[in-house]
């Protein structure tokens, strides 16, 4: 089995052309970056706003919540045959489950800025705007970067199961192996689906680690002694 | 809702499924997460590689697991064990961070007064440490237990799927109604889990009532 899927994947003949493993990879990533890009500019100013107003609180959390209980695969096979086959009813079911996490977490990042250090904002004369983007997205700003990991690795685990919709991508080698029985051609695209999660992960956490400023995490300070947290509150607290 | 008369006998036969497929991990994965997270409270070196490989192992696609499980561990690939070994791997993955994160938030002093009143440490861990570390281990495992109804459906793909198979018959045979209904019949799976969750919790956590009824 494991012999097989070395075959299949060593093989150069198996990563050229239309339906190498090369474009399936840049389809894959092509379909969940264009996914979070508008999932990002529905949920951004959504959240932001929501946090900043501290007005429809339970409009986010409740959608945050909703969203994780919503099984993808219902939503997909549901929307494609409202729609039909193609590319943009996947990509409308991918940007729906985008949405939620990234909400949430930019509403729960905004309006967990101390309300004291807003006051102090509002004391030197800021206006609602420039404390928005000077005080409270650069506080918020791990969060914010943890909704948008959540929905990337929702939206790349969602697009290979799209596959089953007639969508391409690494998916592809997953479906098509199970049609024809062929293990190797699945493990093929659940190990490299699996390398592209763990990854984009990685680039989510180095980005959170190096967008948030020094001043917050104390990165550049010699003396830590007060030191902010930058990693994300265990499931379920927040 | 002809076709939902005609098939009832399917549908409770899918949600028994799914409800299984989704409960086991949920009950595994607690087993295994309280007394691994003891360890690594114990053994405090233990705790961040811990939580660092949930991360990664949290990071995976389910179907991706599910199908790389069988050549690891050497299941059949269409075996419902894929599906509730790979459930439980985020179980764990995901809940670990809560059970080290409740248990270190037990006061020191109550850990010390429990000790010179002649508590034990299998008698303490049990009546001490984790009914104090039960509000942030539930957290955890309200997400994971919301989160595994959802993604036993996407078992579906490879034949093991309980509600799920409503989804991949609906979609084989143009058919919206078994979609909906099973999306219908898994939130309300998932509503009524995590209904019964914090419920328990309360049940297990008296205490709270009385002094934050808020919180509870």
């Amino acid at each position: 089995m494991v012999q097989g899927f070395l075959d299949f994947i060593s093989d150069p003949a198996n990563w050229s052309g239309a339906e190498g493993i090369g474009n399936r990879i840049l389809q894959h990533l092509a379909y969940t970056f264009l996914s979070l890009a508008i999932a990002a500019l529905i949920a951004l100013p959504i959240g932001l706003l929501i946090g900043h107003t501290r007005r429809g609180a339970f409009l986010a959390i409740n959608t945050g919540n909703a969203a994780r209980a919503l099984p993808t695969l219902g939503l997909l096979t549901l929307i494609v045959l409202l729609i039909g086959i193609g590319r943009v009813p996947v990509i409308i079911a991918l940007v729906v489950l985008g949405i939620p996490p990234i909400m949430a977490s930019t509403y729960a990042g905004v309006s967990g800025v101390d309300r004291a250090t807003i006051d102090a904002a509002r004391g030197m004369g800021m206006t609602g705007r420039e404390i928005l983007t000077k005080v409270e997205i650069p506080i918020a700003l791990p969060l914010i970067i943890s909704g948008l990991r959540s929905a990337t690795l929702q939206i790349v685990s969602t697009a290979t199961v799209a596959a089953y919709v007639a969508l391409g991508g690494l998916g592809r080698y997953v479906i098509d192996g199970l049609s024809l029985r062929d293990f190797p051609q699945m493990l093929t695209g659940a190990v490299l689906v699996a390398v592209l999660a763990i990854l984009l992960d990685l680039v989510f956490a180095l980005a959170a680690r190096y967008a948030v400023s020094a001043g917050l995490t104390g990165r550049l300070r010699r003396n830590t002694d007060t030191k902010t947290s930058t990693a994300p509150a265990p499931a379920g607290v927040q | 809702m002809r076709w939902v008369d005609d098939n009832s006998l399917l549908i409770w036969e899918q949600l028994r499924e799914h409800l299984y497929l989704a409960l086991i991990p949920m009950v595994l994965g607690l087993l295994i997460s309280v007394p691994l997270g003891y360890v690594a409270t114990r053994y405090s070196w233990l705790a961040n590689p811990l939580v660092a490989l949930g991360g990664v192992l949290y990071s995976l696609p389910s179907i991706a697991l599910f199908i790389v499980l069988p050549a690891l561990i050497g299941t059949k690939v269409l075996s419902a064990a894929n599906i509730i070994i790979a459930l439980t791997i985020y179980a764990v993955s995901l809940l670990i961070r809560n059970v080290i994160d409740g248990l270190r938030s037990v006061p020191e002093e109550v850990l010390q007064a429990a000790v010179s009143v002649g508590y034990g440490t299998l008698r303490r861990v049990m009546t001490i440490d984790l009914p104090i570390a039960v509000p942030v281990i539930f957290a955890g495992l309200r997400v994971v237990t919301v989160a595994n109804i959802s993604m036993v459906s996407v078992g579906a793909i490879i034949g093991i799927g309980g509600l799920g198979e409503l989804f991949t018959l609906g979609f084989q045979q143009d058919f919206l109604t078994p979609i909906v209904v099973g999306v219908v019949l898994s939130l309300a799976l998932a509503l009524l889990a995590d209904v019964a969750l914090v419920g328990l919790q309360r049940v297990l956590t008296p205490w709270a009532r009385v002094n934050t009824p808020k919180e509870a």
